[in-house]
């Protein structure tokens, strides 16, 4: 099969694998084909998340993404490229630490039910391998979004019942954060673990609401328009 | 600027060791090659051992007692006290810092049995469990603005010498996305960079970054390095990819069958005695499979999601309606860099914890649910020890001349015609290794590995790049992992040459029975001939 890479320029390679991983197609180019080929990886099996890549414009875990005659693979979006399909993480990842990702103090005498347990159970299965955050619309109009996977590891310590300061959490994304995502749900299509941010993103709002916030672009002074200038619905 | 504790490595037992050592008030910088979340961690899925006895009856008496009887005579009796007797309280801080575990009805950390453990004793995340627990680490180290540097390949040990004695004053990384070489100095240094098991390359479980590069650059420093033939191998890896399928399937009732659909063995006795049970299958021309149908699709995915998605993805097979097939794969390694009772090795400042360190806990076969217990039991000791002794540190640090060395090896490879492709003899490496020092070996088998590996060796004169670019040349950082691989063979094959009888994952064909001679650990040295080995206590 002839597989396509975005690099300095494009580059077709020609693979005899049948029902290869893309990571396994990749592995072979660079040690039987063209060994400057740059990549990253790690597990192999969709856990450690650093082989996230877009095929055909949408991101995949190349490990767990079954290659097809006529592929076009490129490296993330909305990250700065390092070289060929890989990128730097840094800033995406520094966005957990501006959401304050974390329980805020230790709990002594944690008691969760299995019900408890249950609340954030798929938000903690998160691997950061940054897929939602490239197909994320709103870096184009706000490189400091707090984005997709750090809000949903905010609700993730919001929502667990150890967190004992739930409200400065909430405080602290009502700027680049909660309020600037469009709801499109574009993070929800790519999530290899089937995680929805843009539901958590809801679930944040409502509790926002709750705590006495409204959504800025509605009503107020402003009148009914978004961040971009364009009216929000 | 200089940090006081420099932690080469951010999967559990680095982070674990650095919000230690920060508690204790300590300037801290942790370096990795890839990035926090994504180390080897990530892959442990069974669970982390703590006798609470939140299933049934549990004593720390009998997590030691279980631990010991694994381990085959090998393990240190006061450290494996130590790591059961903390158990519960690692169990608890993790708890405390927000790790989602799976819970039982009455609102308690459940748990599950895992094999050579005579209690359900493994607490778990679903099949998460390493996964949840290092992200959480990774929270933790965000919540407390500890310096975490990424993509930085460790080259060496920066050591200065003092009254002829040797202390070590930080370390020289390649600085993967620039291609600089850059020095880290610190009062102290603690390695956490994981096992070797990828010597084994696709027969391995393990991330294709677990490549034993600290182990190699603590015994170019001089420290001591001991156990290296204790590889285990995980009974059930996924036939076609090696992908790990846990132990807890088994726990939860799995069978393992053959062609027939058969059962042969006690699938919950420890690893070695199952994969060794496996492997006489194989060799019989059967086919293995694991049987976890009769499981139930509600139990397989509240209990086991991954091991369904992962089967579905490498196997094209459903665990809910179909058998999978599996072989038996190196999956941890016991061995590793020899530490005292405060972690430290021979050398002075110079500590490590983890798979890649030695603290004596597993011996000769580690049990399933140990190690991420040993992570976060000995991370929290070396934080302790590293913080300790830095602050009492107060000799000079020079970096001139360890700087210059390791520019100049860079430059070296750079400057080498590229003969021989190194990524051919990797591949060499890995066969030869789990057809000649896997499951099974002998005197012949193990003594025509050494040969390869001296061949192998003797054309790294001419082992160079084809890429020869600055930038995220990962041509260079392969190359050298697989340098550090090599290095580190010799040393598991004049191991388990030196060790005539069968112990624990050392089993010997020729010589199959415990010979209590060798009631004794494997230390190597890197001499001016070569790696060789000795026993001592």
């Amino acid at each position: 099969m002839k597989i396509r890479i975005k690099r300095e320029k494009i580059v077709e390679y020609e693979v005899d694998l049948v029902d290869a991983t893309l990571l396994e197609i990749l592995t072979h180019i660079k040690t039987k084909q063209d060994p400057s080929l740059v990549f990253a990886s790690g597990c192999k099996s969709s856990v450690c998340g650093s082989c996230s890549m877009r095929v055909n414009s949408k991101e995949v875990l190349a490990c767990s993404y079954k290659a097809k005659d006529g592929d076009f693979v490129e490296p993330l979006k909305n990250v700065p490229l390092i070289r060929d399909l890989v990128v730097d993480m840094d800033k995406a990842y520094q966005f957990n630490f501006k959401a304050k990702t974390w329980l805020s103090k230790d709990s002594i005498t944690p008691v969760l039910s299995q019900d408890d347990e249950k609340i954030n159970e798929i938000q903690s299965d998160c691997i950061l391998c940054g897929s939602c955050f490239s197909a994320c619309p709103v870096y184009s109009v706000n490189e400091e979004f707090l984005g997709p996977f750090s809000l949903t590891r905010v609700w993730k310590y919001v929502s667990d019942k150890r967190e004992n300061d739930s409200k400065s959490k909430i405080d602290n994304i009502q700027t680049n954060g909660i309020w600037d995502c469009t709801l499109c749900n574009e993070c929800t299509m790519v999530c290899p673990q089937n995680i929805s941010s843009k539901s958590d993103i809801e679930k944040l709002r409502s509790k926002s609401a709750m705590a006495g916030y409204t959504d800025p672009n509605f009503g107020g002074f402003g009148g009914g328009f978004g961040f971009d200038g364009s009216p929000s619905f | 600027m200089k940090s006081d504790v420099l932690i080469i490595g951010a999967g559990g037992a680095g982070l674990v060791s650095a919000i230690k050592a920060h508690e204790s008030g300590v300037k801290v910088r942790v370096i990795t090659k890839e990035y926090p979340t994504r180390a080897q961690t990530t892959m442990a899925q069974g669970g982390i051992n703590a006798s609470f006895g939140h299933m049934s009856e549990d004593s720390v008496e009998t997590h030691i007692a279980n631990t010991l009887k694994s381990a085959h005579g090998l393990a240190n009796e006061d450290s494996v006290k130590y790591l059961c007797e903390e158990a519960t309280n690692a169990v608890e801080w993790l708890d405390s810092i927000g790790v989602c575990f799976s819970r039982t009805a009455d609102s308690k950390i459940a748990q599950r049995t895992l094999g050579g453990a005579s209690a359900p004793r493994a607490c778990y995340a679903q099949d998460y469990t390493g996964l949840k627990i290092l992200h959480t680490l990774y929270d933790r180290c965000l919540a407390l603005g500890i310096e975490i540097l990424n993509e930085r390949y460790l080259l060496d040990f920066i050591t200065n010498t003092k009254d002829n004695k040797p202390y070590v004053c930080g370390a020289t990384v390649l600085n993967i996305r620039t291609g600089e070489v850059e020095s880290y100095e610190s009062s102290s240094v603690i390695i956490a960079t994981g096992g070797y098991a990828r010597i084994y390359d696709k027969n391995s479980t393990n991330s294709t970054s677990t490549t034993g590069d600290g182990i190699a650059a603590a015994m170019r420093t001089g420290a001591r390095v001991s156990d290296m033939e204790f590889v285990q191998f995980h009974p059930t890896a996924l036939k076609n990819s090696s992908v790990l399928i846990s132990e807890s399937a088994r726990g939860a009732g799995g069978y393992l069958l053959n062609s027939n659909g058969e059962r042969f063995t006690n699938e919950l006795a420890p690893r070695d005695e199952v994969a060794r049970a496996i492997d006489d299958e194989m060799k019989k021309g059967e086919d293995i499979f694991l049987d976890i149908r009769h499981l139930g699709e509600k139990f397989i995915d509240n209990e086991l999601p991954q091991e369904r998605k992962l089967a579905k993805l490498y196997e094209n097979i459903d665990p809910v309606t179909d058998l999978i097939p599996i072989k038996p794969v190196a999956h941890y390694t016991m061995g590793g860099i020899e530490v005292d009772s405060t972690s430290q090795t021979k050398i002075s400042g110079l500590f490590a914890v983890g798979e890649c360190a030695n603290h004596r806990v597993h011996g000769a076969n580690r049990l399933g649910g140990n190690s991420l217990l040993e992570l976060v039991v000995f991370g929290k000791l070396v934080g302790e020890s590293a913080s300790t002794y830095a602050k009492e540190f107060s000799s000079e640090i020079d970096s001139t001349t360890s700087h210059k060395d390791s520019s100049d090896f860079i430059e070296s490879i750079k400057g080498i015609e590229s003969e021989v492709d190194f990524y051919e003899k990797r591949e060499l490496l890995g066969d030869v290794f789990y057809k000649n020092v896997g499951i099974k070996r002998d005197e012949k088998s193990l003594e025509s590995a050494l040969k390869t590996i001296k061949e192998i060796q003797a054309q790294i004169p001419r082992i160079g790049l084809k890429d020869k670019s600055k930038i995220y040349n990962t041509n260079l950082t392969e190359l050298i992992e697989f340098r550090n691989m090599l290095e580190l063979s010799e040393a598991v094959l004049v191991s388990a040459i030196a060790r005539r009888e069968s112990r624990g994952a050392h089993y010997r064909e020729d010589m199959p029975n415990e010979d209590d001679k060798y009631k004794t650990h494997t230390i190597v040295k890197n001499t001016e001939s070569g790696i060789v080995p000795d026993f001592m206590e």
